[in-house]
């Protein structure tokens, strides 16, 4: 697929085109003017008004609402901060929202990240058969937010589960997974790692495109494959990997689904991810001017965590300079 | 060791990982089939297996069958595909090809929304369509997505952006000269061409879509406008006499439309996914 700098290319073409409208004299509609920025404002109309009447407008809304009292039926009433003091002074279940959150994305997103990279470096040199691997490793991530599949895992992890029996069969006495506090939480990170096939597509291509002649030449100079893996492929992988880090982050940071319908933020809120609270607070007690402000709270934590992660970045992901290498077809 | 018994190594690591991957798919199979009291034998397959629990699981809700929780989740699916193929194409169409003032300014902006956690706007759009009478309709799906704004739908635009980037402007300036307009482009040229990125975006979509449990919790309150997602949820709340192995069964058949899908177009799915990222 191309990459976004031949834009420009197209633009020389214009004259010689202007000439053409001339001469054909047929009657046209306004859209056929090319130049005019009125056929290029309708084409991307569609997104335009969406974007200000469902982006922006909702943004500033629910900024307005973060001050007020607001439960859709009764008047809005302004509080000012209110609500931001009421969360960061008295509201335990915020603290601990966050807790599981960043427990969640602590664990979930480098365990789902270095099993993607492991399986992506075994299958790049694994050809024979690897579609057939590529489906066994991708079929999880395709079915693995479905309500389905939380509701499989709820039934394999409950106390009398297939995991319990299959470790009694070992003679060791599981415990209630989903039912308790300690490892509730784990059966759903271990839920979100096991959706890891995305990531490794994404690193399975980045891969494709690091020239073999890097490996060859190292190769000569008597490099083994575990220098090779840490000096070339690492670096030469970064980008993607910084990639599938930060999708990994926003996305770790917004789980809903399994969390809502394996525990639903049980047991002892040990899975009451952010999501699930700000769920809880808007549509079950319909307080929905304190849920904007714990969405306005999230916008700004997850802007700091990857602007902070994108701060690091010059350090440890290098782009290659060199033209047209290690670029896709 | 040498090259070709590494790479048997390789190979024997690699179906042991496919099918611990694959393992909690192949004992959910099994346990559709089982009764409440074999569900959690260690055993893979039941001694008898009991096909029933796919007949009355299919009518297990009282009054509604997931005959017509399917027609209900393919409306809705068949509403979104088209306005998504529709709003989609042709604001793509509109960043690639046309100059206009302020374009890079506004497909800044696209970019940044790709970021935005829908946290932020759940709420102020459940308030808004709350307001307009739209919940407990179809219309919360229908409208964000003919305004390229639905779940997904900035990064569909994206996609086809760069997508029609690639596509020879040669063939406009041609098309232009034959008296071709603008839309008559977008829909003779471009349109055809694009139609790998299409499909890949379209799959991306009824997969989304399928599995959005979120949006239709919010907006779907009546069991008779219930898709399967949320069926599934009130067979999993309904305390009395819970079937699992009905419900296994039942959630099993959930899955086999995004199964088909995948199976069809595996190889446009595993490469929209390493192309572009999306997941």
């Amino acid at each position: 697929m191309n990459l976004p700098q031949d834009a420009a290319a197209g633009r020389t073409g214009r004259s010689g085109a202007q000439t053409s409208l001339g001469a054909g004299s047929r009657k046209r509609s306004f859209l056929s003017r090319w130049d005019s920025p009125i056929a290029g404002y309708l084409f991307i109309s569609p997104w335009l008004i969406g974007f200000l009447v469902l982006t922006l407008y909702p943004m500033l809304l629910s900024l307005y609402y973060s001050f007020t009292n607001y439960t859709l039926l009764s008047p809005i009433k302004w509080v000012g901060f209110n609500n931001y003091a009421r969360i960061f002074t008295s509201d335990d279940k915020f603290v601990q929202s966050l807790k599981v959150t960043f427990e969640f994305v602590a664990a979930s997103v480098p365990l789902k990240l270095i099993a993607a990279l492991l399986v992506a470096m075994v299958l790049n040199k694994a050809v024979k058969g690897i579609s057939a691997y590529r489906i066994a490793i991708y079929f999880p991530s395709l079915i693995g937010g479905s309500i389905a599949v939380s509701m499989l895992w709820r039934n394999i992890f409950g106390v009398d589960g297939f995991i319990n029996k299959a470790l009694g069969a070992f003679g060791i006495q599981g415990v209630g997974w989903v039912s308790d506090p300690r490892t509730a939480l784990w059966t759903i990170i271990l839920l979100t790692v096991w959706q890891f096939g995305s990531s490794m597509v994404i690193f399975l291509a980045g891969l494709k495109q690091i020239p073999k002649d890097l490996y060859e030449a190292s190769s000569v100079d008597g490099a083994s494959r575990f220098v090779q893996a840490i000096r070339i492929t690492l670096p030469m992988l970064s980008p993607t990997i910084y990639f599938n880090l930060i999708m990994g982050i926003i996305n770790a940071f917004q789980m809903f689904t399994s969390a809502y319908v394996i525990t639903n933020g049980g047991p002892l809120n040990s899975t009451m991810v952010y999501a699930v609270y700000l769920y809880e607070r808007a549509f079950n007690r319909y307080q929905m001017g304190y849920a904007s402000a714990l969405a306005w709270i999230m916008l700004i934590m997850i802007a700091v965590v990857a602007g902070a992660i994108a701060l690091t970045s010059k350090y440890w992901v290098f782009y290659e300079s060199e033209s047209g290498r290690g670029r896709g077809r | 060791m040498t090259s070709s018994a590494r790479g048997a190594v390789r190979h024997v690591l690699m179906i042991l990982f496919s099918l611990l991957m694959m393992y909690p798919v192949i004992w959910w199979i099994g346990a559709s089939l089982k009764s409440n009291a074999e569900l959690s034998s260690p055993n893979i397959f039941p001694k008898s297996p009991l096909w029933r629990n796919y007949i009355d699981g299919w009518t297990a809700i009282p009054g509604h069958s997931f005959t017509d929780f399917y027609a209900n989740t393919f409306l809705l699916e068949i509403g979104v595909l088209a306005t998504t193929l529709i709003a989609c194409t042709l604001v793509a169409f509109g960043f690639a090809r046309l100059d206009f003032p302020l374009k890079n300014f506004w497909f800044s902006i696209l970019m940044l929304t790709l970021m935005l956690p829908s946290q932020v706007l759940i709420i102020p759009q459940y308030a808004m369509f709350y307001q307009f009478g739209w919940v407990n309709t179809y219309l919360p799906f229908y409208v964000p997505h003919l305004l390229a704004s639905g779940a997904g739908g900035t990064f569909f635009v994206f996609l086809l952006v760069q997508f029609i980037r690639g596509v020879p402007k040669e063939l406009d300036e041609a098309a232009k000269m034959d008296g071709c307009s603008w839309f008559g482009i977008y829909r003779r040229v471009i349109m055809p061409l694009t139609k790998p990125a299409i499909v890949t975006v379209m799959i991306f979509c009824f997969l989304w879509n399928w599995d959005d449990f979120l949006g239709q919790l919010l907006y779907i309150n009546s069991v008779d406008k219930y898709t399967i997602g949320l069926a599934l949820k009130m067979f999993n709340d309904s305390e009395s006499a819970q079937q699992w192995g009905q419900m296994l069964a039942m959630s099993l058949v959930s899955i086999i439309p995004a199964t088909l899908v995948f199976a069809f177009a595996q190889k446009q799915l595993v490469e929209g996914v390493a192309t572009t990222g999306i997941k």
